[in-house]
Order: C-alpha cells, then sequence, then structure tokens
C-alpha cells in the first residue's frame, strides 16, 4: 500500500466549501433565536457616570438590556491572561480586572458597556442606539513609546506597566560589548496589526433549562479551552454543563484563540432569559475589538568583531498590550518572543528586556507567528545592517554565524535540536539567482528605478510547547494535545482530536497519518474536532502546533491499536503476540500463512465470541470495543527554519516599491501534503509582506481607530504579489516519531524583514518603518537623490 | 414590506421581505442560501459576490428589491446534476481555498471573469480578482485554479 504521508491528496473539507455547504457560526439559527447588540463605548478612556436603558426597553421586540452591574451582580468573570509573567525585579506582573461588559471604566474605543437582546437584529439595533451612556471622558494613553509617561489608566498599576521583564545576561553581555570592534544599532518600530481573518467572529449561545446545559457556537480555534476559561474563570457554568462548539471557522490566525465578551455575555443572558441569542460582528467590531497583533518599539544592538564574528546582542523592548492582558497577551511579548531573540546565530551573549505597557487600544495577542516575527525582524534588521556596516556580503556574514553542528545550543533558552541552515542559504541563493542580482540591479537602473535585494534566515520555536517546559516558564497550562482513534465494528474510523481546523486542512492531513498508521483507506476515515462534546479535552490550534503535537497523538493512539490488534490476532489465531506483525491493515502471525485484516479484527473486538462457541478472541485482561487515546506531551520543541529572499523594485518618482521576486527556502521537516504546506507557506508570505508594504493599524491621540474599515486598512489583494517561488530542505525533527516541525507561521515571520531589506537595500541603507507605502519610500527617495548629489 | 419575485438557482421564489432587505440578507435570511458569505459589509471583500442576471455583483450592497425579477445565481446553484463546476473542480485540485469563507465570492467572480475573458493572463486574473478579498492562500493557488478552469471549460 502506498503510503499517504507526502503526497499531494486533495482535501476532504473542500467539496463542503466549494459548494456553499460549510457551516459557519453566522449560518446557525436556532429556534425561537433572539439577537443581540453590544453598546460599546465611543470614548478610548472614559468612567461610566450613569447608564439609562428605560428608552431603550420601551423601545420595539427589546427582550432584556443587560449592563456591567446585572454582569457583576451574577458574579461572572472577567477575561484572563493565561501566563504569568514575572519582572526582573522578581515582581509578579499587574493586570486589570477585564469585565465583560465595563461597569466603571471603559478602555478603548469598542469596550462593551451593554448588551441590547431584542426579537430581530433590525430591533436590537434601533434600542441599542437608545441606550444612553453618561461617560466622563478622560485623556487617553495611546503611543507604545510613550504609555509610562501616560495618565495611570488602571488604578494601582504605575506607569501602565504590566512587567518589565529580562532574559539573558545583562552583565555577560556588557562584556561582550565592551571587547566589540563595532556595535551596530538599529531602532525599530514593529507595526500594530489587525488579523482580519473573513469571517467576522460570531456566536449563538442556547440553553436548554431541562438539562440545565448551556451549548455556545463560536468562531473560535481551541473550544475545550474556550470552554475551561470560560467555566473556570468566567464562573459562566460548569464545564459539564457547558458545551463550546466550533464548527467551520473562516480563518483565525489568532485572533481566535480568545475567549471574548461577547462569549461570556451571550452564554450568561442565554441562561438568563432562557432563549437563544445570536451575534454576529461586523467588520467595523472586528477592527475594533478583534486582539490585535505586533506593535512593539524596539532598540536593539549587536556587538560584531570587524571580520564579522557576532560577540553580543541586546534587545529593549516596550510591546503595547493594548487596554488589557488576554490570554497570548502576556506571552507573547516575552516567552514567544526573547528567547527567539538571537535568531539563528551563535551569539556568546545576549538579553531581551521587555516592558509591557498598557494603553487605550484594543488588546494585543497573538496573531499569526506571535513574538517570533517581531524577534526575526529585529535580528534580521540588524544582520543585514551589520553587512552593510562592515561591507560583508549578506549571506556570507549569516553563514559565518550560523551554529556549525545540532543539537544547536542557543545561549538564552532554546536547544534547536536539527537542522542544516547553510544548505537553506545555499539552495535559497540559488533559487532566487542571487549571483545574478547585480545584474538586474544595473537593468532596473538603466530604466530610472532602484532595485534592492533582502536576505532573511530565520528559525522559530513552534509545536507549541512541551508542558513541563511551558509550566517552569510560566504558562497557566499544560499544552499537550488529546486524540482518540475509534474503530467501528465495520471497519471505518473515527479520529476525535483537540486541534481545530479553521483552513488548516486537518480533515485530510490527519486522516492521511492515521490512514497509514492504521491501513485504512482514508475515505473510511473521518476526522472530528471542534465540539466539547465529541473527543476529550484538547488544546486547540495555533502556534503550529497542530500537527506536531495533534498529530503526533494521533499516531499514538493509533500505535496503541494496532498493539491492541496485535494481541487479539494472536489469541485468533493461536500464535504469541510477539510473532504478529502489523503491514498496510493486516496482522500477520510471521513465518505462517496466517492473517487478519485490521477490519476483521475491529469486528472481533465488538462483537468477542463466535456462536455455540465459548471461545472469545480476546486475551484476557483486554476488555471489548477498539478505542484508543492518546494524550501527547512533546519533549520540546519544533523548529523549522529557512532563508528567505526577496527583490523589490522601486519607482523613485512615485515612491511604488513593487516586489519583483520573492524566494522561500524552508526547512519543515517530513511534509505530510506538500499542496496543503505550500497553501500555509503562500498565506503566510501574503501576511508577511502586508506587513512589510501595505498593513497598519493606526490610532490617532485621542484613541480612535483610524483604520477601521477595509477603506483604510490596507488587506493586501490579489494584484499585490508576484508568483512565490517556493522551495525546501529537510532536516527531520528528533524530538517526535514523525519527525516533523510546523510549517503555518514561516512566511509571516520571514517575509517582513526579508521585504524590508530588500527595500532599505534599494533605498541606500536608508531606514524605512513599516509598512513602507509609497509616501515614505517616495521622501526616502528625495532623500537618496540629496544625498547622492552632495556626494557627487 | 414588498414581494420580492427572483429566479434562484433555476427556481421561482417568491417572499415578503422589508424594502431595507439586502440582497445577501434576502438570501442568507429568507432562502437560507447560506453559502453567501458577509465579511465586511461595505463591498470591500467580496465574500458575497453572486451572479445576477450573468453578471457578478456584491450582494451586500445590493437591496432584493432592485433585483426583483432578475435571475440570481448562488454557489448553491454553480453544480450541475451533483458534478462540481469546472471552476468548483479546479480550486479543489489545486488548493485554491483553505478556510473556505471568502471562497463561495472568490468562485462567482472568477466564474464571471472567465465568462468575460476566455483565456485571462495571470495579471488580467489578478486585476479582475482585486475586489475579493482572501486571508489564507496568498492568492497563487486561486489564479493557478482560474487559468486551470479556463482550459475545462
Amino acid at each position: 500500500m502506498a503510503s499517504l504521508v507526502g503526497s499531494r491528496v486533495e482535501r476532504k473539507e473542500d467539496k463542503r466549501f466549494l459548494t456553499g455547504k460549510g457551516r459557519y457560526t453566522a449560518d446557525i439559527n436556532l429556534a425561537n433565536q433572539t439577537y443581540a447588540i453590544f453598546v460599546r463605548s465611543p470614548h478610548a478612556r472614559a468612567s461610566i457616570k450613569k447608564i439609562n436603558i428605560d428608552k431603550a426597553l420601551k423601545s420595539s421586540g427589546v427582550v432584556s438590556i443587560l449592563t456591567g452591574k446585572e454582569i457583576a451582580d451574577d458574579k461572572i468573570g472577567g477575561l484572563i491572561a493565561g501566563w504569568a509573567i514575572r519582572s526582573e525585579d522578581g515582581t509578579e506582573m499587574k493586570c486589570p480586572g477585564n469585565p465583560p461588559l465595563a461597569k466603571d471604566n471603559v478602555n478603548f474605543v469598542g469596550d462593551p458597556v451593554a448588551v441590547v437582546i431584542a426579537e430581530s437584529l433590525a430591533e436590537a439595533k434601533d434600542a441599542a442606539e437608545k441606550v444612553e451612556v453618561d461617560y466622563k471622558v478622560l485623556k487617553a494613553v495611546t503611543s507604545t513609546a510613550d504609555a509610562m509617561n501616560g495618565d495611570t489608566i488602571h488604578e494601582g498599576i504605575d506607569k501602565n506597566l504590566c512587567f518589565d521583564w529580562l532574559l539573558g545576561d545583562r552583565q555577560k553581555v556588557k562584556e561582550a560589548f565592551d571587547k566589540a570592534d563595532k556595535v551596530i544599532s538599529i531602532d525599530i518600530i514593529n507595526n500594530r496589526l489587525i488579523p482580519n481573518a473573513m469571517e467576522p467572529r460570531a456566536c449563538v449561545a442556547d440553553y436548554n433549562a431541562a438539562s440545565e446545559e448551556i451549548t455556545l457556537y463560536t468562531t473560535s480555534q481551541n473550544p475545550h479551552l474556550s470552554r475551561l476559561i470560560m467555566s473556570a474563570f468566567g464562573n459562566v457554568a460548569p464545564e459539564h454543563k457547558l458545551r463550546v462548539v466550533a464548527p467551520d471557522v473562516g480563518g483565525g490566525f489568532g485572533s481566535k484563540i480568545n475567549v471574548y465578551n461577547e462569549d461570556i455575555v451571550c452564554s450568561w443572558a442565554a441562561k438568563k432569559i432562557n432563549r437563544a441569542i445570536k451575534w454576529v460582528a461586523e467588520r467595523s467590531e472586528s477592527f475594533l475589538t478583534d486582539i490585535h497583533g505586533r506593535d512593539h518599539v524596539t532598540h536593539a544592538e549587536l556587538a560584531v568583531t570587524k571580520d564579522g564574528k557576532f560577540l553580543g546582542f541586546k534587545n529593549e523592548t516596550i510591546a503595547n498590550l493594548g487596554a488589557y492582558a488576554r490570554v497570548f497577551g502576556t506571552v507573547t511579548p516575552t516567552y514567544l518572543f526573547g528567547p527567539c531573540a538571537t535568531g539563528v546565530y551563535e551569539i556568546p551573549a545576549a538579553y531581551t528586556n521587555v516592558k509591557a505597557v498598557y494603553t487605550n487600544t484594543a488588546p494585543v495577542d497573538a496573531y499569526r507567528g506571535a513574538g517570533r516575527p517581531e524577534a526575526t525582524y529585529t535580528i534580521e534588521r540588524l544582520v543585514e545592517k551589520a553587512s552593510m556596516e562592515l561591507g560583508i556580503d549578506k549571506t556570507e556574514l549569516r553563514i559565518k554565524n550560523f551554529p556549525t553542528a545540532f543539537p544547536f545550543k542557543q545561549t538564552l533558552v532554546h536547544t534547536v535540536d536539527s537542522g542544516d541552515y547553510v544548505a537553506g542559504m545555499e539552495k535559497a541563493k540559488q533559487m532566487a539567482d542571487y549571483k545574478g542580482f547585480e545584474a538586474r540591479r544595473k537593468e532596473s537602473e538603466a530604466k530610472g528605478k532602484l532595485r534592492g535585494i533582502g536576505v532573511t534566515s530565520y528559525f522559530e520555536a513552534c509545536g507549541i510547547a512541551p508542558s513541563a517546559a511551558v509550566m517552569s516558564l510560566g504558562c497557566g497550562v499544560g499544552l499537550w494535545e488529546s486524540a482518540e482513534v475509534r474503530f467501528n465494528p465495520t471497519g471505518q474510523v473515527t479520529v476525535y482530536t483537540g486541534s481545530h481546523s479553521h483552513g488548516q486542512s486537518h480533515q485530510t492531513t490527519f486522516a492521511q497519518i492515521a490512514a497509514d498508521e492504521l491501513g485504512v483507506p482514508i475515505e473510511n476515515i473521518d476526522i472530528v474536532h471542534g465540539d466539547t462534546d465529541k473527543g476529550t479535552f484538547g488544546m486547540g490550534t495555533y502556534g503550529s502546533r497542530s500537527l506536531a503535537v495533534g498529530g503526533i497523538a494521533i499516531v499514538n493512539a493509533c500505535k496503541k491499536i494496532v498493539e491492541k490488534g496485535k494481541r487479539v490476532t494472536a489469541k485468533m489465531l493461536e500464535a504469541n503476540p510477539e510473532d504478529v506483525e502489523f503491514k498496510d491493515g493486516e496482522f500477520i502471525v510471521s513465518k505462517s500463512n496466517k492473517k487478519k485484516t485490521i477490519g476483521e479484527v475491529a469486528f472481533a473486538c465488538y462483537l468477542p465470541g463466535v456462536r455455540d462457541e465459548m471461545k472469545s478472541p480476546l486475551p484476557e485482561g483486554d476488555e471489548p470495543g477498539l478505542k484508543e487515546t492518546s494524550f501527547y506531551d512533546p519533549s520540546n520543541f519544533s523548529f523549522p527554519a529557512g532563508t528567505h529572499i526577496a527583490e523589490v523594485e522601486i519607482d523613485p518618482e512615485t515612491g511604488h516599491v513593487k516586489l519583483e521576486k520573492y524566494t522561500a527556502c524552508d526547512d519543515f521537516g517530513r511534509i505530510i501534503n506538500p499542496m496543503v504546506v505550500e497553501g500555509q507557506v503562500h498565506g503566510g508570505l501574503a501576511q508577511g509582506i502586508g506587513q512589510a508594504l501595505y498593513e497598519n493599524a493606526e490610532y490617532d491621540e485621542t484613541g480612535q481607530l483610524m483604520t477601521g474599515s477595509y477603506m483604510d486598512y490596507t488587506m493586501p489583494r490579489a494584484d499585490n504579489f508576484p508568483e512565490f517561488n517556493i522551495g525546501y530542505t529537510c532536516t527531520h525533527a528528533t524530538t517526535n516519531p514523525l519527525g516533523v516541525k510546523g510549517c503555518g507561521e514561516a512566511g509571516a515571520i520571514a517575509a517582513p524583514p526579508t521585504v524590508m531589506n530588500a527595500v532599505i537595500d534599494a533605498l541606500g541603507g536608508q531606514e524605512v518603518t513599516m509598512p513602507a507605502t509609497a509616501e515614505k519610500v517616495w521622501k526616502a527617495c528625495k532623500n537618496l537623490k540629496k544625498s547622492n548629489a552632495k556626494a557627487a | 414590506m414588498g414581494k420580492i419575485s427572483l429566479e434562484v438557482n433555476g427556481k421561482k421564489v417568491e417572499k415578503e421581505a422589508s424594502d431595507n432587505t439586502l440582497l445577501s440578507t434576502f438570501l442568507r435570511e429568507h432562502l437560507q442560501l447560506t453559502g453567501t458569505h458577509i465579511g465586511c459589509d461595505t463591498s470591500q471583500c467580496g465574500a458575497c459576490v453572486v451572479h445576477v442576471d450573468g453578471n457578478s455583483l456584491k450582494s451586500c450592497t445590493a437591496l432584493a428589491a432592485d433585483v426583483n425579477g432578475s435571475k440570481v445565481t448562488t454557489i448553491e446553484g454553480l453544480e450541475t446534476n451533483g458534478k462540481m463546476h469546472p471552476m468548483q473542480e479546479a480550486f479543489k485540485k489545486l488548493h485554491g481555498l483553505q478556510c473556505g469563507f471568502c471562497t463561495p465570492g472568490m468562485v462567482m467572480s472568477a466564474v464571471d471573469l472567465l465568462q468575460k475573458n476566455k483565456k485571462p493572463s495571470d495579471t488580467e486574473i489578478r486585476d479582475w480578482l482585486e475586489g475579493n478579498i482572501c486571508r489564507c492562500t496568498g492568492y497563487q493557488n486561486i489564479v493557478a485554479a482560474v487559468k486551470e478552469a479556463a482550459t475545462k471549460m
């Protein structure tokens, strides 16, 4: 039987999506449902003096109006930060309360203060406009860089500082810098992004008075985790009385990890009014209230010898958390960021210091790559700058500082088990025709254009995450994953996974894995996810963890099935279990022609007996049935890596940047489905290039979001990209049985510095902040003209 | 309120709807054709594209009353006798979709492109699809799928 792992298998999920049969949360309608509209703060910072709902209550079709007072009276808990971070001085991080409906203060535009529930959506909207909220408007804090100097947003949190965290050794870094021939320094802004999954957030909550059970359909990347948080911290219902279903989910990119205000409020309110409640975000609400990403202000320095050896690295970053610390809010700028700060290089001394600040903006949390794009952007901009200042070719300088052997024990945290960074670099250079660049630069010059080339070598820590490691780092939970493999008596298989697919293709790739492990045709395997009533607790999908953690749980559960199958076969065929081998779906007694198919074994497990015979095929100690569960906790992170090369051409007359070529050469370990991986790379690249050239979330000084629609926030579109040139090298991960590493975030991590390095190369080394819009680039081109004229 | 009469996916339908009912709402809420998606409410993202009298249209910014009497085709109406349209087949074969949310609008828009330009170049495909946002695929496989479909239609 041909192996499916490694094959370009077309997706099992596609037909329903392509024929309009997908079932997203907004497609769900329940009998007798009501509609919710949230009344949101129009101010970035204000205290609530009074809320008057009298007029609104008289509005047609209103069922109920609930405010922060009722939710507090019912002791419903607030939203939480999932990771506890300690400051350098040993103090615990400071997190404000974040009630699902604000009672006393609002802290960003969009912060919900009341929910209006009505018989129809139109009636809910009408009534919401009649809710009168009397605010005392306060001065907003919106700037990341100046947040520590602004008014105190949350009582008791001085300087708006959540924590001041250090990873690394300042003294050793000082010593390294003292020995340096040269120090390269850089100031960087990692621009704020809005994830913009194409499906706006939504939820439908229902209450069953008979079973006293709440069911919440929601747009979540991790329904089990959502249930845990809503139950343990939100106090919405005990876990066994709360079912969370995340059906088809239209993209997440990190923005749907969080439990949101609306999830808690609708669940709580559905029980209160004993009716189903539906809420669907309008895009403007998504812009205002989905978590945002990135938003760092960084000063970094690299100490080097004159021949280009890296000696020391420091990174001083201010990270904007927004108004509140959410689930991955505090870990994103610390443990997902700091350990990756030194990139793919041997740097003997390093530290990262992060000051995380509150501002009156939407909460900032994990967005595709989460912390690792910010880390990679800083080191790769620095290295590129070093190559310019030292006059050493950018690829040679990188190779000079790559690790020479694996496992590669980094200075800060990670031990990278496997990789071959030189091979990746060489292949990328070949794919990109790096050698031919100078000729292409001249061709562009002849046309009056500026051409630049940019390189990035990256690694990332994903497969989030080994529990022992992350618990020691301060995570509130372990990040293992579960799988359950169930055989039906007639031989088909259902695999329940705690991972969640919202575009990642698990229905296909996980089935490929199970098909190979069990020797069952892929069409007889179903992957079930996204419902806390189906399958055991699981952690969900983010941090490129589904395959490297969730996939391994499936492998392990399948192996247990095979082990039991061997015992059963041995009993059925009167052989020793040790003599039974399993191959391509058949249990074979070695050195004989006796065998059973896995289907026959499954059937025997469920019907353990033969008519008129006392004999059971089940060995003593084995129970009937064929179903196994695995909880897999990895021993280490996995470490994809690669080199990307971009070429841009700039029209100095307009400042327009054209991305001419983009080459990505990645090492993801073993690839399960090349077609799916290619898609993940393309998508990640589009988001990373989007950050570099187009996307930017901007607040004005009063805290109004200036980029709150697709008219203002530049989403990358089809005509913004060239055809990507994708290739791979492969070293297998040594820490999991499939040898897989993860591929979901690579593009978003590597593309911003790759593109910006090319832009800045074209501009003769002039710094430009992301996104490199025509206006900024045009100004830089004018400066370049001036300085060239002076030089002449 | 008024009566909306349409031919949707080859079937005549007649429903009462308030005058401000958007075509997208009419399709999703009145006819339960939830394959047409709402991604932005402002005619920017293209998830809601359907065909009205043979031309692609963003249904979230058209009133149902405005297209009264028209022939409407949605993503649900693209199959023939249970067989997917060549565009749907090409998207599947070449992985032109991931989460599937923008897909119905993307496919409807692409089908209209090929009605108007049988052999579009890469640039023409990318220009045409500029009104459809996809956050998952980076568009490359969508472009490849449209080219593939062009050879089959």
